[in-house]
């Protein structure tokens, strides 16, 4: 089985500090800039998880949730940093701490590169920097950013995303500058935890319409905990506005659906499942292919639904092969065993 | 069946006309003195698509690239826009399984059918004879005067045993699947 979504905790900022350049060490020393804020989930509710060390992870991951490679991110808000050359510095030291404390100790974990999405020429800098580290196997982008993401803003990254072999993983999440829901600013946490698949759906139609696909034809993609329900609706209706409106985007030459399948990869943890959950077989054939849906258990934040447990015992067992292992194998191009 | 539809003059390079035979609307375009004739009916839901407005053919590999051909042979539907051939009939959207039907348009000499005219060449009895009132021959022209002198278009309607009209053929059990 392979987990396409564990997280490590965020870093303490003096975790960081040997790995930071000394004028940045005295800045946090002397200044009231303490780093990234921690968590996006409010802290202690049971979806903020707990805060464990590599031997909890293993525990849990590994030997109980019997995982064979488990694909890690690193939750800590770089693009919540405004100050551009802070949060390029605390990117690359958060890298250098990934590597050495999580992916160097424990190889079957895998890790996601964090970058100051906010300067995409920056990330690509620190995406050409890990790329060839042993361990990382994808660049963390939150899926709120302050441009949509298929915007030519962000092309160069994607490029360099693509060239280097890394899948770039788009999570639940972010704090840019710009509201978390499509028409502004909500008041209450309710809210913007719902609005967050608007935020996915948005984010999928601006890359396939602005060519992000054409551009990069080998640019692979996974969402993070966007929830997989809303999808197949989105997807007819792309294709439905595509059929006359696409001689303002030629490029996009195939149904917007192909581009999904063909490019994007989905975890399946939190699920937002129907109060009668055998519909979930009708959600999940409308998608209209067994390869697109990751296992993922999203340790340790725990949901009101465990999308392992309530999803895959509906499923036949071909298609629970593919969710649990062969889909991630292959898009991660994991072998037998889990080397990369 | 062979029906005379326009003097070949009428219908300038770019332009169209919409024609009514055999009970179907079909309209014959002229591309750059290639002439073309369509059914005006979308094979999506039945909308008047020869009426739709031409446009040039527009490609591209990457974002932001935009090859231009300023041919006007796309014909876009004016109810949801769907984008047809107007060489091939087919969808640019679906061409593997969406295609307006197309008829064959030939330039023909008004001598030429003026003398299959004589010859009187339907049997009565033929049960794919034209009606009354249309011109004997393999040519029908269902109210177009032709001359000898003149140069015709002429679309050919295969016909099928019994004569099927637009309004019955739109009821007639299309997929729903493109709606
Ligand atoms: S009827 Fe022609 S596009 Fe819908």
């Amino acid at each position: 089985m392979i987990d396409a979504d564990v997280h490590i905790p965020n870093p303490r900022l003096k975790d960081l500090f040997p790995l930071l350049p000394g004028h940045w060490v005295e800045h946090f020393d002397n200044t009231m800039d303490k780093g990234a804020s921690q968590e996006y989930y409010p802290p202690r509710s049971p979806v903020a998880g707990r805060r464990g060390g590599l031997t909890e992870l293993r525990e849990a991951v590994f030997e109980q949730g019997g995982a064979e490679v488990a694909i890690s991110s690193c939750l800590y808000a770089i693009d919540s940093i405004h100050n551009p050359d802070v949060a390029a510095a605390l990117a690359t030291a958060t890298n250098d701490w990934q590597a050495m404390e999580w992916l160097e100790r424990e190889r079957r974990l895998r890790g996601s590169v964090v970058v100051p999405i906010g300067l995409p020429a920056a990330a690509a800098e620190e995406v050409e920097r890990c790329a060839d580290r042993p361990g990382f196997v994808q660049v963390l982008i939150p899926v709120r950013t302050e441009h949509p993401l298929g915007s030519r803003h962000y092309h160069p990254l994607w490029k360099t995303i693509e060239e280097s072999g890394l899948v770039a993983a788009i999570h639940f999440g972010g704090a840019p500058v710009t509201p978390p829901t499509p028409t502004g600013w909500p008041s209450f946490f309710l809210e913007e935890y719902t609005a967050m698949a608007q935020v996915f759906a948005t984010q999928l139609t601006s890359m396939i319409v602005e060519g992000v696909f054409d551009a990069c034809p080998g640019l692979r993609v996974v969402f993070l905990e966007s929830g997989f329900t809303w999808i197949s609706a989105h997807l007819w209706r792309m294709d439905k506005e595509w059929r006359n409106l696409r001689r303002l985007v030629p490029w996009v030459r195939r149904p917007p659906s192909d581009y999904f399948r063909e490019h994007v990869r989905v975890g399946i943890q939190p699920l937002d499942a129907p109060p009668e959950p055998a519909q979930l077989c009708e959600i999940v054939d409308q998608l209209g292919s067994d390869d697109l849906l990751l296992y993922a258990s999203d340790y340790p934040h725990v949901h009101a639904c465990d999308a392992g447990d309530l999803l895959l015992r509906l499923l036949p067992e071909s298609l629970r092969r593919k969710i649990r292992s062969e889909n991630a194998r292959s898009f991660y191009r994991l072998s037998e065993g889990g080397q990369p | 069946m062979k029906y005379v539809v326009a003097e070949a003059s009428e219908i300038e390079s770019g332009g169209r006309k919409i024609v009514t035979v055999a009970g179907r609307s079909i309209g014959v375009f002229n591309l750059d003195g290639e002439f073309f004739a369509l059914r005006n009916r979308c094979p999506h839901q039945g909308g008047k698509l020869c009426e739709g407005k031409l446009w040039g053919v527009i490609r591209s590999d990457r974002p932001g690239d935009f090859e231009y051909r300023p041919s006007r042979e796309i014909l876009c539907c004016p109810w949801h826009g769907w984008e047809f051939h107007v060489r091939t009939g087919q969808s640019w959207c679906a061409p593997e399984r969406l295609r307006v039907r197309r008829y064959e348009v030939e330039t023909v000499a008004g001598e030429e059918i003026a003398e299959a005219a004589d010859a009187g060449a339907e049997p009565a009895d033929d049960p794919d004879a034209p009606a009354p009132g249309m011109v004997k021959g393999p040519y029908a022209a269902e109210t177009y005067p032709v001359t000898r002198e003149g140069e015709y278009l002429v679309v050919e309607i295969p016909f099928k045993k019994s004569r099927v009209s637009d309004r019955t053929a739109s009821r007639s059990g299309r997929s729903t699947a493109d709606r």
